[in-house]
């Protein structure tokens, strides 16, 4: 098991920056490129809520990555130091009535793109999400 | 590299060609302003063709269905022309399938707006 922590400002950068640790540690323990693009969507869609929704580009603020390498699973934790998110607030974006909004389908697609995936408050605030995805399962 | 987007024109339907990354950004608002500027012109026959397009997000998902409602309120028609895999899939998960209308080859593409 090998660990790589980040601590990134609350950039449109920062997305590019997490992104790519996590598309070279999935690389480097052969997830296949399909497998390496949803893995980069569903950290992208996570960064994005980190960095615009949870700290709100606040230069204060930072985002917490921590990227683990097991033999069969990446494992990716996401945290914010914002002012915490409840992910049953969002509407459905399934649902016939929402399905012309313009946002709101970011955690859909994390939840696509990952075997698990959990939201909890972060310590000592703000949201922190953690997503595995297991090589076995690779597609 | 962010979208880059051009337009031409085949009959009286608009083809905007689109090469790059649809995302959160610069990407997504050069796809916006692109599509809102033509439905402003008056154009109510819009092809948005993303064969080289190699990645959107959801911001990118967010600009195409927000386009496409200015396209329609305007009265007009937006759909969509050689989707990859991966962008297909995207419209799969999300079931933007059941909104926008996709085609393969151009020359249907173009004949179905008739």
């Amino acid at each position: 098991m090998a660990e790589r922590k980040l601590l990134l400002d609350s950039t449109l950068d920062s997305v590019e920056v997490a992104e790519t640790a996590v598309l070279t540690a999935a690389q480097e323990i052969g997830f296949p490129e399909d497998d390496l693009h949803q893995l980069g969507m569903a950290v992208r869609e996570s960064m994005v809520n980190a960095v615009v929704h949870g700290n709100r580009y606040n230069a204060r603020k930072k985002v917490h990555v921590s990227v683990t390498k097991d033999t069969d699973r990446l494992t990716i934790v996401i945290a914010d130091e914002g002012d915490g998110f409840d992910p049953n607030i969002v509407p459905d974006p399934l649902a016939e009535e929402n399905i012309l909004r313009q946002s709101g389908r970011g955690l859909l697609l994390i939840r696509a793109f990952v075997d698990e995936f959990q939201v909890r408050p972060g310590q000592p605030r703000g949201t922190e999400v953690r997503m595995v995805k297991y090589l076995a399962k690779a597609s | 590299m962010s979208v880059k987007m051009s337009n031409r024109q085949v009959g009286d339907v608009t083809v905007v060609d689109a090469t790059g990354r649809i995302t959160l950004g610069e990407g997504a608002t050069t796809f916006r302003d692109t599509i809102r500027d033509l439905a402003a012109k008056g154009s109510k026959k819009i092809l948005v063709n993303l064969g080289d397009v190699s990645y959107i997000d959801s911001s990118g998902i967010g600009e195409m269905v927000s386009s496409f409602t200015t396209v329609t309120n305007h009265g007009g028609q937006l759909k969509l022309l050689g989707l990859n895999k991966r962008i297909k899939d995207l419209l799969q998960i999300t079931k933007l399938y059941t909104v926008f209308e996709v085609f393969d080859d151009e020359a249907s593409a173009v004949r179905s707006f008739a």
